[in-house]
Parts: C-alpha cells; sequence; structure tokens
C-alpha cells in the first residue's frame, strides 16, 4: 500500500501539467482572484467618512453661521456664485452636493420660522449620497442647537425637544461583518481542495484502465484493496498539500490587501490558517473515495471527469443551502460533512469560537464516512467489472 | 508449470470459454493458437487470476490460482495484452515499480531492473519518461517489468502484436532464452509463423474449447498436411463442424 502511495504521489508531483492544475491554478489561483476583487471593492466602495466633505455653497454670506458651524466640523466650503438653475446645472455635470441658501433665509431664520435651504447632489453616486447623509445629519444638528437656545431663551426645558432617547447599539464586531464579504471563502477553499484530488482518484480506475496498465497491476501479488488504499492515500496527500497551500496563500492574500478599510478586521493570522486546514482535514478522505468510487463506475477518462466534477459539487450543495437558508451551527447540522466544515471555517474567521462537542461531532462523522467510503472503493476494485 | 482442467468463463449469456484443459511443461515454449475470440485472452486471464473462473480449477506450479491467488502471482510473470505503461514513469522506475509491488528489496529489484534493460537491449530509453515509446519499447518495457521477480512461469497475450521485425527478433531470443533456464512460457497468438517459429508444443483453441494439444509436427501430421497453417484451419473448421452438428 505505502508503495502504491509513494510511487502515485511521486508521478503527479512529476507531471508538470496535472501539478500545475492541481496545486497552482486552483490553491493560488482563486486567492489571487477573489484578494483582487475584493482590494478593487475596497477601492470603490472604500470609506467615504474618512475623506473630508467638500461643499460648494451659492450664497454663503445668506448664512455665515451655518457656514462657519460646518467648517467646524471638517466641512470643505467652496463659495459659488449661482442662481437655483445654475446651481442645478451644475450639479448635473458635478454630482454635488451644492448647498443653495435663498434670500429669505436670515430673515425667516430671525423671524423663528423655518429657514428653507437647498441641497442639491445626484445620489446615484454612492459617494455623494454617503456626503448628503453627513452633511444632513450636520445641519440637521445646527437647527437642533438654535432649536434648544429658542427654547431657553422662552424659558422652557430644552429636553422638551427631546421625547425620545434612541441608542443604536452596533454588536457586529469587524470580524463578523468581514466573514458576510467572506462568505464565498469557504467554498472556494472547500472546492480547491476537492478539485486538487481529481486526477488521481479518476487514475486510479478509469485512467489505469484506459492505458491498458490496471490488468498487469492487477497481477501483482497484491490485494487488490490494497492497491485502492495506496492510490486514494496518495491522492488524499495532494489534496493536503492543496489544502495547506490555498489556505496560506488565502491568509496571505487577504492580510495584504487592507479589509479593515472596509471596516472589517479579518481574523486570518497563521493560527486561524492553521485551524482551517486541521478542520478541513477530515473531509479529505471523504472527498478521495468519493470520487474514486464514482471514476470506477464510468468506462473512459473523460466519461470519469465529467461525472467526478458533478460529484464534486455534491459536497458544495449544503454551503449553498446554509448560505439561503442562513443556517447556524446546530450539533445536528455539524454531521453533515462539508457543511460542519463550512461552519469551522466560518466560526474561526469570524472569531467565534464552536463549542468542542460540535467540532467532534464533525470531525468523527466526517472521518468515519471517509472510512466507509474507503471500503467501499476497495470493494468495487475487486470486481470483475473494473476491466471494462 | 501451468495447468488448468475444465475452466469455464460465461459473460452473461455468452459461453466465451467452455471447459479448457492445458498442460504446459517446463523448459517448453507452449503457444495458445486460435482465432479472434476463440476465448485465448480469457483463458489466460483466469490462469493469470484477473478473471475468477466459473468453472474448473488452474495450478501454477501446483499453487491453486483459485485458493492462493496471490501466492500464484508470484510464481507467474505476466505481460497482458496492450502493456500498458505509467507514462510519467521512466522504463527502468517502472519496471522498478512492479519490483516493489512484488516485495524485492530496493538493491535487489534495482539490480535486476539494470540486469533486464542490458538483456533487452534498453539501455537507449531506459531512463526516458514512457509517454513518448514506440510500441516495441513498451512491450520491452512491460516484458522487463513482468520478469523482474523471476518468475518460473511466464504468461504473454499476444506479445508480437504490432511489434517491428527487429523487435520481435529480440522477444523470440529472449523467449528461447528463458526456455533453456528452464522456464515455463504460455503464450497466445493467432499468428501461424510466430506459433510455427517458437513453439515446442501447440494447443489449438476454437470455440472455447481446446481442440488439439500437440507439437506443430504432429499438427501437421494428424491434419494430414505439411503446412502448419493448413493444418490448424482443418482443425479449427473441423470443431466448428463437430459443434455445429
Amino acid at each position: 500500500m505505502w508503495r502504491v502511495f509513494r510511487k502515485e504521489f511521486g508521478e503527479t508531483l512529476r507531471d508538470r501539467r496535472s501539478l500545475i492544475a492541481t496545486l497552482v491554478l486552483g490553491p493560488l489561483l482563486m486567492p489571487a482572484v477573489i484578494g483582487v476583487v475584493l482590494s478593487l471593492a475596497i477601492r470603490h466602495g472604500g470609506a467615504p467618512s474618512d475623506r473630508p466633505i467638500t461643499l460648494e455653497v451659492a450664497h454663503a454670506q445668506r448664512a455665515p453661521r451655518l457656514v462657519a458651524f460646518l467648517r467646524q466640523y471638517g466641512v470643505r466650503i467652496e463659495p459659488v456664485r449661482a442662481d437655483r438653475d445654475q446651481a442645478r446645472r451644475r450639479v448635473e455635470r458635478s454630482h454635488g452636493p451644492l448647498l443653495y441658501v435663498p434670500r429669505d433665509f436670515g430673515a425667516r431664520l430671525a423671524a423663528g420660522q423655518p429657514a428653507p435651504l437647498r441641497l442639491y447632489a445626484d445620489e446615484s453616486n454612492r459617494t455623494v449620497q454617503a456626503h448628503v447623509q453627513r452633511l444632513g445629519a450636520l445641519i440637521a444638528m445646527y437647527g437642533g442647537a438654535i432649536a434648544r437656545l429658542r427654547l431657553v431663551a422662552r424659558g422652557l426645558d430644552p429636553q422638551l425637544l427631546a421625547p425620545i432617547a434612541l441608542h443604536p447599539i452596533d454588536i457586529s464586531t469587524p470580524q463578523s461583518r468581514a466573514a458576510l464579504v467572506l462568505g464565498m471563502l469557504s467554498y472556494a477553499i472547500l472546492f480547491t481542495m476537492l478539485m486538487s484530488g481529481l486526477y488521481i482518484a479518476i487514475d486510479t480506475t478509469a485512467g489505469e484502465r484506459e492505458r491498458g496498465s490496471l490488468e498487469p497491476l492487477l497481477t501483482m501479488p497484491v490485494k487488490r484493496e490494497q492497491l485502492v488504499y495506496g492510490k486514494m492515500l496518495a491522492a488524499c496527500a495532494v489534496m493536503g498539500v492543496s489544502l495547506v497551500l490555498t489556505v496560506g496563500a488565502f491568509s496571505f492574500a487577504l492580510r495584504h490587501i487592507g479589509l479593515d478599510r472596509l471596516g472589517m478586521s479579518v481574523n486570518f493570522g497563521p493560527g486561524v490558517a492553521a485551524g482551517i486546514v486541521l478542520g478541513c482535514l477530515p473531509l479529505i478522505p471523504v472527498g478521495a473515495a468519493l470520487m474514486t468510487l464514482v471514476a470506477s463506475y464510468t468506462r473512459s477518462y473523460r466519461e470519469a471527469q465529467t461525472y467526478v466534477g458533478l460529484v464534486l459539487l455534491v459536497p458544495t450543495l449544503p454551503l449553498i443551502f446554509a448560505n439561503i437558508l442562513g443556517l447556524r451551527p446546530r450539533p445536528a447540522l455539524m454531521a453533515v460533512p462539508s457543511l460542519s466544515q463550512h461552519f469551522i471555517i466560518m466560526s474561526l474567521l469570524r472569531a467565534q469560537p464552536l463549542p468542542r462537542l460540535d467540532i467532534a461531532i464533525s470531525v468523527t462523522v466526517t472521518l468515519a464516512l471517509g472510512v466507509v467510503l474507503m471500503i467501499l472503493a476497495g470493494r468495487l476494485y475487486r470486481r470483475e467489472k473494473l476491466l471494462g | 508449470m501451468i495447468e488448468a482442467q475444465g475452466l469455464i468463463k460465461r459473460f452473461g449469456a455468452l459461453t466465451a470459454v467452455g471447459g479448457v484443459t492445458l498442460r504446459a511443461a517446463d523448459g517448453r515454449i507452449t503457444g495458445l493458437l486460435g482465432p479472434n475470440g476463440a476465448g485465448k485472452s480469457t483463458t489466460l486471464r483466469m490462469l493469470y487470476t484477473v478473471l475468477a473462473p466459473d468453472g474448473g480449477e488452474a495450478w501454477i506450479d501446483g499453487i491453486s490460482v483459485l485458493g492462493e491467488p496471490l501466492e500464484a502471482r508470484r510464481h507467474m510473470g505476466v505481460l497482458p495484452h496492450g502493456a500498458g505503461l505509467y507514462p510519467n514513469l521512466t522504463a527502468r522506475e517502472n519496471i522498478e515499480y512492479f519490483g516493489a509491488l512484488q516485495g524485492l528489496a530496493r538493491r535487489v529489484r534495482r539490480a535486476r531492473a539494470a540486469e533486464l534493460i542490458r538483456r533487452l537491449e534498453m539501455d537507449a530509453f531506459a531512463d526516458r519518461l514512457a509517454k513518448g515509446f514506440s510500441q516495441g519499447q513498451r512491450v520491452k518495457t512491460a516484458l522487463a517489468r513482468s520478469l523482474v521477480h523471476q518468475p518460473r512461469n511466464v504468461l504473454l497475450d499476444e506479445p508480437t502484436n504490432g511489434l517491428d521485425v527487429m523487435a520481435v527478433r529480440t522477444l523470440r531470443r529472449i523467449l528461447a532464452e528463458l526456455r533453456s533456464e528452464g522456464h515455463c512460457i504460455l503464450f497466445s497468438s493467432h499468428v501461424m509463423q510466430e506459433v510455427a517459429a517458437l513453439c515446442d508444443e501447440v494447443i489449438v483453441i476454437a470455440g472455447g474449447t481446446v481442440v488439439v494439444q500437440a507439437t506443430p509436427e504432429e499438427l501437421k501430421v494428424r491434419a494430414g498436411t505439411s503446412s502448419l497453417e493448413e493444418a490448424f484451419v482443418r482443425l479449427v473448421g473441423l470443431e466448428h463442424e463437430g459443434t455445429s452438428a
């Protein structure tokens, strides 16, 4: 068994094309692509609150105190000369925002009547939209201050204006916000890992048969199960290497694209990476055995590729359901291979540790299923029809 | 020594081999001769334990292929039809891998591989990857691979298929050498000249049964003709008439 393992592993390492396909394309390309996509998202959807707002103001001299107040809060004021129509046209080009102070602003304010202000902006632009929200809050703040002063001047308690005190408490930690975006991460890791075992798994039956090396192999004084076990072990080893590479590459990529600028901190240091690798390891035998099983029913290499490719989707289905249904880890769900690995990955990324029992269930059930499938694959290898 | 007693193999409704009894002795080359589809390959496959017979029994050096298939496999070298190699291993590694599967120690299989490479004149391509091998190179590698554990019995399924004259001659020389060393050689062929040139004994097989086992000379006498080909055609023809009657 070990000899078969060593030969298969060595042979795979030697075949440059399949090596590139299994170990470079998947594990390195996928993190690179996701990294680039995320860093683009960061650059373009980046947090606008960091940047100062530039506000064009028409007739700023009509509201000097408001302008001073806004300046105080970091708004860069650019006085412009424009009437209403000009202001509108200007914003159509520049997206705004532009604050237009009408002629009667000062007079109405002094008279204690609602003083009008016009804020032009193209809110289809997300940056402008965010700026408008902040400007609105600032101006409301200014108005609130004036209102309180008026009440005090009339001998009333300013608290009358605040019948309700709402305190929104955001419990999302930076990690959990990141995990939302990184929901696809566990999918990518598991899929790449399974994918890398494809070559050997197919080779074990369909490949050996097609190139005519199966029959001589079966004349060796080695039990057929031993041959399959050796080959599945080699597939497991390749998948293991691929898993380590993938997780390592993701860890590197995500720590270097500055997710904190999205207001997320990615919990993906070496410790978490190691945890993810360990959590996913039990799934490897399941994948190897499942692919070998399916490949042994096919007639040719190509047919095997098609079917095994389809089978690869099976372990990833629970992940999709989990995302759609918003499933949370439960002991019963931890008994589902691949879903439980997904939960483990997510819990590590979110820095929300799972109960030990859940992890124990995941590891035990997945490993047990792997062993059962491997024995089944060994049994199938004894069939005569295998020769085709 | 290879013996078979009443071997039967059915594939669904089709009886591929219907009771083959034969004996191939040590120090002799025995040819399994028959038209396409006569059951030669199926018979060999049962002998080298890849197929399980539906009836009958066979022995390699007295070891039952049904009772102790692993032990029986240690006593034979097999060159199956097609001779597939591992494309990403060199010829030498292909040979050594099978040595490893036969349970040979590293040093022993190294030495054996080197010796076979010399003997089969494979030096020119021994350390190249098997990917681009010609049919001749492939058969030589596969033959070396089947001899790495120095089996007493050698079974070859249509070994000369697709070989050029030079490769065929090397193969013949090797088989003759093995015979003089006392090995038992059983090979199948549908090529008359092949059998005539090599065999000490011919087993004619047709319709899944043995028509006759004899030396080439005896065959000619029995069929009443001086040409082996003619003898073959007559024997096979007789058998067919016999079954249809």
